[in-house]
């Protein structure tokens, strides 16, 4: 019966896209929804020319800054966007299409396979990391965006050097998760959260957020940190995509050590 | 026959753009948003056929999971919807609806009201199982399905009347 078979399709996509990573079939990064949000963001765009602006002027001053005290950018590396330019290639593009209201979101950006986008690279802006690519089109790719229950990312306490992954728990846009930190951290509120150097998608050191809140796990001997976001994820607009260009020797020799 | 065919090709292009560019935007409490989308379904001709109806519902839902990076959970739920349209009918206007020419975008009678209720009822209900099966959010779900069906509701009742085709 008709109505069987196309429930069945549904259902079967649906379960799909639920196991992690490359399954979806269906994605925004494709001819029709890619141009129609290009077209839709065309329009909002105006709407938010003022704080785009005052953003890329705050970044330039920045990035002025940088250049005309080169001394202390050798003490800071830190706050340098390509921490090493020479492993890590950068695009820069625009997001098409937000989304932060559902537990899974995805983000669209306006550049593809043509200009050198390829899934897991990693997505960035001026105040900090957003997501990783996930899949790409001619002229289109999509988003994991931070704010989703899949995404895990290797992140750091910029003090301590203490490692966790960051998830999401799916319930306020301003603030992620940093798990598993060992209880031997020393945390405190308001310290900075930062990219791990054990993620081999984004350069460490890149911004994430600031600690908020800690919680203790009985059970397991972990801290659990509410991470308060430096960027606004409902309001996105310039962004940079990293490539680590290491990244395929440093897979491939990993995967000879498993099979050893 | 043929200006239906293409009212209601329209009427799936317009819907479609209107949810993706505005209603998915409006994010309302930080994540409620509603989906007038399918009064495409409810809309559609009274004894037009079934398998069209079906095979339409599931590329609509298929556009919006596109569109939403959803997988098919729209999919699913408008298949669902078309399927037991019929039954609706049924319930909402007594046995004989298919021989009247039972009509939804005119004067809001309880029959009427009740059809547009419980078929936006049966969307929500299955897309909030499915959501159900992929995490384990059980109350923030159910919370988003009762205000979301409610601000579909409302959503479609106003477009129906503000957009009710001139008689002749």
């Amino acid at each position: 019966m008709l109505f069987l078979l196309l429930l069945l399709i549904s259902v079967f996509l649906t379960i799909q896209s639920h196991s992690f990573h490359k399954s979806q079939v269906i994605t925004s990064a494709n001819f029709v929804s890619g141009g129609v949000y290009k077209r839709i963001n065309a329009a909002n765009e105006y709407l938010n020319l003022k704080t785009e602006n005052e953003g890329l002027a705050k970044e330039n001053a920045r990035l002025k800054s940088l250049l005309f005290n080169k001394k202390d950018s050798l003490i800071d590396d830190s706050k340098n966007l390509p921490a090493e330019l020479s492993t890590y290639k950068v695009i820069q593009s625009k997001i098409i299409n937000n989304s932060y209201g559902v537990h899974e979101n995805f983000l669209t950006i306006n550049s593809g396979s043509k200009e050198g986008v390829k899934p897991d690279m990693g997505v960035l802006n001026s105040k900090g990391i957003i997501g990783i690519v996930e899949h790409t089109s001619k002229n289109y790719a999509t988003v994991i965006s931070v704010l989703n229950i899949k995404s895990q990312i290797n992140a750091k306490i910029k003090k301590t050097n203490h490692f966790g992954t960051l998830t999401w728990n799916g319930k306020n846009t301003g603030y992620v998760q940093l798990i598993d930190v060992p209880r031997l951290a020393t945390v405190k509120k308001g310290d900075t959260i930062v990219t791990g150097a054990q993620s081999i998608i984004f350069p460490e050191n890149i911004n994430i957020g600031t600690i908020h809140k800690i919680y203790t796990d009985n059970k397991t001997n972990y801290f659990t940190i509410d991470v308060k976001l430096f960027n606004d994820m409902t309001s996105l607009g310039h962004i940079y995509i990293v490539e680590n260009k290491h990244r395929k020797e440093i897979l491939a020799l990993e995967a000879k050590n498993k099979d050893e | 026959m043929n200006s239906t065919l293409l009212i209601n090709i329209a009427r799936f292009i317009i819907l479609i753009l209107a949810q993706v560019a505005f209603f998915d935007k409006i994010n309302f409490l930080g994540y409620i948003n509603p989906y007038p989308y399918i009064l495409f379904i409810i809309l559609y001709p009274v004894n037009a056929n079934k398998n069209g109806l079906l095979l339409a519902s599931f590329l609509l839902g298929l556009t919006m999971d596109m569109f939403n990076n959803s997988g098919g959970v729209h999919a699913a739920s408008c298949v669902t919807l078309a399927y037991l349209r019929p039954s609706f009918f049924r319930f909402a206007f007594g046995l004989s609806y298919e021989y009247q020419t039972v009509k939804i975008n005119e004067r809001l009678t309880p029959e009427r009201f009740s059809f547009i209720l419980i078929s936006i009822l049966t969307h929500h209900i299955v897309f909030f199982l499915l959501e159900i099966f992929r995490f384990s959010f059980f109350w923030n779900i159910l919370f988003r399905t009762v205000l979301s069906t409610i601000f579909t509701l409302l959503l479609c009742i106003l477009i129906i009347y503000m957009f009710k085709p001139a008689k002749n």
